[in-house]
């Protein structure tokens, strides 16, 4: 009789064990990014986002799921360390996502191993366009280089017939120097003078001064964001460009929101096309905001990085709500094909059906000084913006 | 254990040097998931053994040595995504010569230098290799790295996988072959006039050794170990970024090769596995600041051991002799 109570208590407690371990499912999201060396501030503005996601939103898991982020810092534009992180995410910590990923250099060297490994893999920055067609498993939460610089091409092409191009030498500046000129040349421009700026850039004197001495009407610029906007921005205004009739136009990361305050008035007038603004006037962005100062002070700004990032964890958090915590790589990435955010602090959002990419608003913005503070103010809506890469070569 | 140069030093392969061959071989069964980490650190230990042989026995103080490891690594690359052979034993054999000629041109020209002088020219090498990566892109992918490298498999056989096992394999027989070469040449007459020419080359050069000739050959050997390592590092990232031609790499190496103590082979070994493994592990704990750890381990390093960790060991052992006989000195009436 003992021994079959104690048997009968045994197999309860086992059944009891395995019911815990089926609802209890923790789902693990592998997130690179830069958190050391020059470019590390990219990497804060990155997880800080992330993680005020998870705090504000654990009631929208299924009950019984827990969400568990493994960060690594890949220290800059190292593609191959990049590289060595997924793969060690992947076997080791056998990730359920991948996510984050600062650099495009490092999100290319990602793709076959997320294809091979089957695991989707949310881009919350990088922004070659070419990244989204080197895997099914890749979805972009962020934005990509054409969908900035080809409107600006266009806008700038009904102002002024004289351009200069700066990017940073790597395949994001390859293409955002590709957009502009499209937009800029077919709407009557002419390009006098080109060059390209290494990456990991500390000194933009000299390619300012170039670009002077081609006596251009406006400069286009792209670089990486970060430490480098304030860089970039300094130079000009040293070089006394703006006093020489210069405009300085470019995508959004030379007036990156959070490096503003560090610039005096360089930026002044300067016009950028970016699809985030923190003074985007919406209730949206306005929460956000709140929400943002609230965790971590009055003085701390978040930038595009992290409304990507916020968004990339709310397409997470839906696939993982839309399957009730168990990850199947197939059905998640049907689910983020659909995936659509009405209410994004940046705009409507959503992730293109057919290319994985992301659809959303580019805003032409004037770096202006409101109530005393420098602000990105939006003074142009472009709806819809596709990757136009995509469109006009037809990749999907 | 440090090899002195002399003829006393038995060249037999002792018992506990095949220590770190069964520890490897254990460690591809136990530790399944740390393969990649596995192969990455014996790529390491063979480009610090190729740092070894010159900076630690030749006396010829290098930070250029990324020139050649970033070479073998590029050659490997551009073979497979540009040229289309896949092959691995083809890439290496590829990347062995494009080294050893690089090895013999510089070698030729800067070994006439030596100390700071040196130095410089060394820095300067590798610097112009790395812009000229970076300015190649057509070939090179420049700042985007070399992607699309495809890997045959071994003998037709063994596919480079997702886990590393093959690459582990492949980089742990690699470095045998290369480890019995070197401990072959250090123990070698030849080896012995390297040390020779580190300590005094002036001597050296007047009791009749041609001093400029062994250096470069040295260099050379040197060079090609590098390269092998690097077509190695290809081979298993399946990926060449600049980063293998930086002064921020070459730096680390030399951390590395000092952590576990200069010119002795092992601390070719030593120094690769803790730094790997202690950042690795940090890199886990703490994301945001684990490159402090590594700088209060090598303060701690420089301040309380110079010889590197296997000069600890050195001075362990010799502490131990000491109270020995001192003991038996006292025994003694």
């Amino acid at each position: 009789m003992k021994s079959r109570t104690a048997f009968k208590i045994g197999l309860g407690l086992v059944a009891s064990v395995l019911a815990m371990s089926a609802t209890a499912q923790t789902v693990k999201i592998g997130f690179i990014s830069t958190y050391s060396g020059p470019m590390a501030s990219l990497g804060e503005e990155m997880e800080r986002a992330v993680k005020l996601y998870m705090k504000l939103n654990g009631d929208k898991l299924p009950a019984g799921v827990k969400v568990e982020l493994v960060a690594r810092d890949d220290g800059g534009p190292n593609p191959d360390k990049g590289k060595q992180l997924a793969q060690e995410l992947i076997v080791r910590d056998h990730v359920n996502f991948l996510a984050g990923v600062v650099w495009t250099p490092s999100a290319i060297a990602i793709a076959p191993l997320v294809t091979e490994a089957k695991v989707p893999f949310i881009v919350m920055n990088a922004g070659g366009s070419v990244i989204t067609t080197l895997s099914p498993y890749i979805v972009r939460t962020s934005f990509t280089l054409w969908q900035a610089a080809y409107p600006m091409g266009q806008w700038a092409a009904k102002k002024y017939k004289r351009a200069y191009i700066a990017v940073s030498d790597f395949a994001p500046g390859h293409d955002s120097e590709a957009a502009f000129e499209k937009g800029f040349v077919t709407g009557g421009g002419e390009i006098v003078g080109r060059v390209r700026m290494p990456v990991s850039n500390p000194d933009f004197i000299p390619f300012m001064q170039r670009a002077k001495d081609a006596k251009p009407d406006i400069v286009f610029s792209f670089i990486p964001g970060g430490v480098q906007s304030t860089q970039i921005m300094k130079a000009f205004g040293d070089l006394g460009l703006a006093k020489a009739g210069v405009k300085f136009v470019g995508t959004g990361d030379i007036v990156s929101d959070e490096e503003l305050p560090n610039m005096g008035d360089a930026p002044l007038g300067a016009v950028t096309a970016h699809h985030y603004s923190t003074a985007g006037d919406r209730p949206a962005n306005k929460a956000f905001l709140a929400a943002w100062h609230k965790e971590y002070g009055a003085k701390a700004t978040p930038n595009f990085l992290s409304v990507a990032s916020y968004d990339g964890m709310d397409a997470i958090y839906t696939a993982i709500r839309e399957q009730n915590g168990k990850i199947d790589p197939d059905q998640t990435i049907a689910i983020l094909k659909n995936y659509k955010n009405p209410n994004s602090p940046r705009g409507p959002i959503a992730i293109d059906p057919e290319t994985r990419d992301i659809i959303q608003n580019e805003y032409i913005r004037e770096t202006r000084r409101v109530n005393g503070e420098m602000a990105n103010v939006e003074i142009e809506t472009i709806p819809d913006a596709k990757d136009y890469w995509k469109v006009f070569n037809g990749k999907k | 254990m440090r090899h002195n140069g002399s003829y006393s030093a038995s060249p037999r392969i002792g018992l506990i040097e095949w220590l770190p061959w069964l520890l490897g071989v254990a460690a591809f069964f136990y530790l399944p998931e740390y393969l990649s980490l596995g192969a990455r650190i014996l790529v390491y230990i063979l480009y610090a053994l190729s740092v070894d042989l010159v900076v630690g026995y030749a006396g010829i103080v290098t930070l250029g040595h990324s020139a050649f490891f970033g070479l073998g690594a590029y050659a490997a690359g551009i073979l497979s995504a540009k040229v289309g052979v896949t092959d691995p034993m083809l890439q290496m054999l590829v990347a062995i010569a494009s080294c050893a000629l690089l090895g013999a041109a510089t070698g030729a020209l800067i070994l006439r230098t030596r100390g700071l002088t040196l130095l410089m020219l060394t820095l300067a090498i590798a610097a112009i290799l790395l812009e000229v990566a970076n300015k190649a892109t057509s070939i090179t992918g420049g700042a985007d790295g070399l992607s699309g490298i495809t890997v045959a498999p071994i003998f037709g056989l063994f596919r480079f996988d997702l886990f590393g096992k093959t690459a582990y394999w492949m980089c742990l027989v690699v470095l045998f072959i290369c480890w019995w070469i070197t401990r072959r040449i250090i123990y070698s007459p030849f080896g012995a006039s390297l040390v020779g020419i580190r300590e005094n080359h002036v001597r050296m050069a007047s009791i009749g050794s041609p001093v400029s000739m062994r250096l470069l050959t040295a260099y050379t050997l040197s060079a090609m170990l590098a390269g092998v390592a690097g077509a190695l590092l290809t081979q298993t990232n399946q990926f060449v970024g600049l980063n293998v031609l930086s002064f921020e790499s070459a730096g680390e190496l030399l951390v590395m090769l000092i952590l576990g103590g200069v010119g002795r082979i092992y601390g070719a070994f030593v120094g690769p596995i803790v730094y790997m493994i202690a950042q690795d592990q940090l890199a886990k704990q703490f994301p945001e600041y684990w490159s402090l750890g590594i700088g209060v381990l090598l303060v701690a390093i420089v301040l309380f051991a110079r010889g590197g960790l296997l000069g600890i060991v050195d001075l362990v052992v010799a502490h131990a002799k000491r109270g020995k006989s001192a003991f038996a000195g006292k025994e003694a009436p």
